[in-house]
């Protein structure tokens, strides 16, 4: 590479200078990240020039062990595959049985299904962005999203029992039905979380806040596109999609009218950002229409879950939602027994991660957190069977009996 | 008691390792270290590096891919160390016993002080766990 090295005594150089490219392991233990995952990112001086990502250092296996166990008990597994966007995917694994087996699941069902969803989304941008605040070294904003996320679990624990994974589902409806005084409660706190998050998109307009996320972390509409990525991250970059609204499930058909997708065209982090923090006035939009017109009766249609189980035939169905980090798909095989014969899991995150590559190129090495924060990767739903050999670009995909061998 | 010993009880430093959980712990460990629950009016502090660390809070089964990291990074946290195992997962394997990647239960690795139980279990009670690990090795 030609370079213009220093003036001495008035006269310029002209010396060839190839800086070395380093190579910088971030991960998979690294103070910046919660979950593990690995990025092998290369550098000319301060700016980024490759990056290959590394999964599957959470990879439990958890399709293989849907296989060995029955209808019911996957459903509790499934639930375990992350436990940020619990009940997307057990809603997500629900349905597709529902389809298999021809169950109605009775409106309120349907509704409450909803609220839980809503919550989570609620819950779930929070953290993130309580993360991104932590991750530019905000942390009164960190600390300060995080207690209004408490609110939200609290309502969680309030109607189902838990924080975290909540249980919500079963086969043919959910499990707890809320009554007039959970209806209120929840009213009230969505009023007052109105209040909070105006006062988080407030902060987050802050100069010194603007100064760290936007013009980073570029993904343009066209790459967006090309990688598939989805959710907040496509939405931030112009990409107009949306479960929710393009294939309505549960109640979202009826609610139709009450929610718009939020859109931003610029591709930084703070577009995506902005993205979430508007996408949480709509989801305590949501849920308000949803208490509004929560419809009456029974909230499953039988209790004894197992007869339920018992008369879903063999069959294959492929379920979406749109859980809060995006496009979340099953494919569910039964087989005869009352069990799977396959079940696959698509998690938002896959496509998301792609996308990180173009936005880590060309950026410096301090924006590394805050731009893998702003796509919100879930590790846990996204690790693979697929090794990357990164030295020597090998790909390798292991299958259950080289897993078995290798064991 | 001397003032390194007396200090360890008063301010753990605390190291977190996700081992293949399910985030759920994790969530509820930062959830002790924010307002409602404030683990850190205890003197309790999340260190970025093991070898800064007095307790080693693991979540989740162990998996394949994190076995050797996580033997790595027990060694690297000095002695005199409490390992807390944080959830059902790191406690007993459970859900995910029997899975093809899943080297655990952390026991089955290192030497446990603690189980605080629970998926995932409530923030009073890791920080339950934190102090009864303390006081149980330092105290
Ligand atoms: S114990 Fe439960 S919440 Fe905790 S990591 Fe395991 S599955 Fe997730």
């Amino acid at each position: 590479m030609k370079n213009m090295v220093t003036e001495k005594h008035g006269e310029t150089k002209d010396v060839e200078v190839d800086y070395a490219r380093l190579r910088i392991p971030f991960g998979p233990v690294h103070p910046a990240l919660k979950e593990p995952v690995s990025l092998r990112v290369t550098v000319r001086k301060e700016e980024i020039v490759d990056v290959d990502i590394v999964l599957g250092h959470v990879h439990r296996g958890i399709e293989g062990l849907a296989e060995n166990r029955n209808l019911v008990q996957t459903l509790y597994l499934v639930e375990r595959v992350c436990g940020i966007c619990s009940h997307s995917h057990t809603t997500c694994y629900v349905q597709a049985l529902e389809e298999i087996g021809e169950i109605k699941p009775p409106e309120r069902a349907l509704y409450l299904r909803t609220l839980i969803f809503e919550l989570e989304r609620i819950h779930s941008h929070l953290f993130l962005l309580g993360v991104l605040a932590y991750e530019i070294g905000f942390d009164t904003l960190f600390m300060f999203t995080w207690h209004v996320r408490e609110s939200i679990l609290d309502l969680f624990e309030k109607i189902t029992g838990n924080r975290v994974h909540h249980s919500m589902n079963t086969l043919g409806g959910v499990r707890w039905d809320v009554d007039q005084s959970m209806v209120e409660e929840i009213m009230s706190t969505m009023k007052n979380l109105h209040k909070y998050v105006q006062q988080i998109h407030d902060s987050f307009q802050d100069k010194s806040v603007e100064k760290r996320l936007c013009d980073v972390g570029f993904l343009a509409k066209d790459e967006a596109i090309r990688l598939c990525v989805v959710g907040p991250t496509a939405r931030g970059s112009g990409v107009d999609m949306d479960v929710r609204r393009d294939h309505p499930y549960a109640a979202y058909n009826d609610l139709r009218e009450d929610f718009s997708v939020v859109v931003k065209e610029k591709g930084d982090v703070y577009a995506r950002t902005e993205v979430r923090i508007l996408e949480l006035f709509e989801s305590i939009n949501i849920i308000q229409k949803i208490l509004a017109k929560l419809p009456g009766g029974n909230i499953r249609v039988e209790d004894n879950i197992i007869k339920l189980m018992r008369r879903i035939p063999q069959g294959e169905a492929i379920s979406l939602v749109e859980a809060p980090r995006g496009e979340l798909l099953y494919f569910v095989k039964t087989n005869v027994k009352g069990g799977l014969s396959r079940l696959k899991i698509r998690t938002p995150t896959i496509p998301n991660v792609l996308g990180l590559k173009p936005m880590l190129v060309g950026c410096e090495i301090a924006d590394i957190p805050v731009i893998i924060a702003s796509v919100d990767p879930c590790m846990a739903c996204a690790n693979r069977i697929t090794v990357v050999d990164a030295v020597t670009g090998e790909e390798e995909t292991m299958d259950t009996s080289v897993l078995r061998r290798k064991r | 008691m001397g003032i390194v010993a007396r200090s360890r009880v008063k301010s753990p430093w605390i190291f977190h390792l996700n081992t293949g959980s399910c985030a759920g712990c994790d969530i509820e460990i930062v959830a002790a270290l924010t307002p409602r629950y404030d683990a850190e009016r205890l003197g309790c502090v999340l260190v970025g590096s093991p070898r800064h660390a007095d307790v080693l809070l693991v979540t989740g089964p162990v998996t394949r891919q994190m076995l050797p990291r996580f033997i790595r990074v027990y060694e690297q946290v000095p002695e005199p160390k409490v390992v807390v195992a944080v959830g059902t997962c790191a406690s007993s394997g459970s859900p995910f016993l029997g899975g093809q990647m899943v080297e655990g239960p952390v026991d089955k690795i290192v030497p446990v002080d603690v189980y605080v139980v629970g998926c995932p279990p409530r923030p009073e009670a890791i920080v339950k766990g934190i102090v009864t690990a303390v006081k149980k090795r330092f105290g």
